[in-house]
């Protein structure tokens, strides 16, 4: 971790995160924390090896690039959280803070990336990206939220972009982008008034056998919206919004339960 | 380039089945999103900077001679909602039918061949311009304008809408539709060099959502 005192740069730091298959078991070869992100091993959980991020919670700034490499090898199982939500903070200086999610799921592996919501706080400028490449046989369970703003207070400008192969193959490609000066974002087609959205993302060669249904879930507007449907390749996304955190994450598992019941998930 | 086969391309008349579409206005419409001119012009405004620039951008690579099974590919990857792949395939076969009549190409006969149930329209679209002589921009200008003049068209007779009122919201987001184009075509000109990646990827929630609503909607005016 370095930070720089001169105007235009902030923090940059890579965290990282290797887990391989030992015996029955999950170990951690890599586990190795950086810059804002603290990163502790959790009581596993059978064979599936538990990892808690800490200390993210007053980064990123403007100016910071963060980014968190999770690599899970071959037959090798594990989970990632964060201890609270990370909010995206105006910075000493009026650039974009970067924070960029690398990960890698290998054969018959398998991934939950359920992080805490990105808040986008008023005068804030987060890009995120998060790329994983999963192999054919391999599962991938991925939970993104954004919150627009805290309590009381208008958004930031957040932009993000999710890019998910599967054996190879391009499955899914979304940006988002919210907040002042993006056209459109609060209108009637985008977000029309909620202010937080979130995704769900199962990848499972199961569904390469049988594609999901497409189900809606909440029919009062005011509650929130989500709709689970079955990607062109051996996915579900569940796609959401609310007017707040609570309610989206309401969503998110009650479509994540459904998708989750598909024949042969666990 | 003809500046006519531009017109033709972008003319409502061209035969290409786009008139039996609402591009989600009007599950818009019946949820209450989209009650005036006002609602309509922020509809537009956000499908255009999301769904709009994709497909623009797609359209502008089909045009510069990307391999259409890649942008295919991106296309579906960009598209989570099965309904609206379905729709993007149906328009899409409607579209290759008229253009390779209209402009018939050697491509064009490939991409039929390649994709007997349909190939996304964004992707028809810029072979065909391809195929009319079109430049990327031009058919990127094409894409970004058909995804609000469908709508506004529908919301006319979604909310009977004064026409002029319709128009008049088109008027106003002219300059934003030359942006969106060419913020396309500039990302379909990187597209040999570094992938269909730098394609634009935008999304919007609420359409993907509605598009499913719709979809199993018993009474409705438009298909999608």
């Amino acid at each position: 971790m370095t930070v720089a005192g001169e105007a235009g740069t902030g923090v940059r730091a890579t965290a990282r995160i290797r887990a391989v298959r030992a015996g029955a078991d999950t170990v951690l070869a890599v586990l190795h924390g950086a810059g804002p992100f603290d990163l502790r091993r959790n009581r596993a959980y059978g064979r599936q090896a538990r990892v808690c991020v800490l200390g993210a919670m007053c980064a990123p700034l403007g100016g910071d690039r963060l980014r968190i490499e999770a690599v899970v090898e071959r037959e090798a199982r594990l989970r990632v959280t964060t201890a609270g939500a990370t909010i995206a903070l105006r910075g000493p200086t009026r650039g974009p803070a970067t924070y960029d999610v690398r990960l890698v799921v290998g054969e018959r592996g398998s991934l939950d990336w359920l992080p805490e919501p990105v808040i986008s706080a008023a005068g804030s400028h987060l890009r995120q990206s998060c790329v994983a490449d999963v192999a054919e046989t391999a599962r991938l369970v991925l939970r993104e939220e954004q919150v627009l703003g805290r309590a009381g207070e208008g958004p930031g400008r957040l932009s993000s972009r999710l890019t998910v192969r599967c054996g190879g193959r391009l499955l899914l490609d979304q940006q988002a982008g919210y907040g002042p000066d993006v056209p459109g974002w609060d209108g009637p087609a985008v977000l029309a008034g909620h202010r937080a959205a979130g995704q769900l993302l199962i990848v499972d060669p199961a569904f390469a056998a049988g594609p999901a249904q497409v189900r809606s879930f909440g029919d009062e507007p005011a509650g929130g919206l989500a709709v689970l449907v079955p990607l062109a390749g051996p996915g579900v996304l569940v796609t959401a919004v609310a007017p707040d955190s609570l309610r989206l994450r309401r969503l998110l598992d009650e479509a994540g339960r459904v998708g989750g019941q598909t024949p042969g998930m666990s | 380039m003809s500046r006519a086969a531009l017109l033709m391309l972008a003319d409502g008349r061209f035969p290409a089945g786009g008139h039996a579409h609402s591009g989600g206005a009007e599950a818009a419409v019946a949820a209450g999103r989209v009650r005036d001119a006002a609602g309509l012009r922020e509809f537009c405004r956000g499908r255009l900077h999301t769904s709009g620039l994709v497909a623009a951008g797609l359209a502008a690579a089909a045009a510069a001679g990307a391999d259409p099974l890649v942008l295919e590919e991106a296309a579906d990857a960009r598209t989570p909602a099965p309904a609206l792949r379905r729709v993007a395939r149906v328009l899409g076969r409607q579209l290759l039918r008229a253009v390779r009549v209209t402009w018939p190409s050697a491509e064009l006969d490939a991409l039929a061949v390649a994709r007997p149930g349909g190939a996304h329209q964004c992707v028809v679209l810029g072979v065909a311009g391809r195929s009319a002589g079109l430049s990327p921009l031009d058919v990127a200008h094409v894409a970004a304008y058909e995804s609000v003049s469908g709508p506004a068209a529908a919301t006319v007779r979604l909310l009977g809408l004064d026409p002029f009122e319709a128009a008049g919201v088109l008027a106003g987001l002219a300059a934003e539709v030359d942006q969106v184009a060419g913020r396309a075509a500039g990302a379909a000109r990187r597209v040999r060099a570094e992938g269909v990646a730098v394609l634009p990827a935008v999304s919007a929630p609420l359409l993907d959502i509605a598009a499913e609503r719709h979809a199993v909607r018993r009474v409705r005016l438009f298909a999608s």
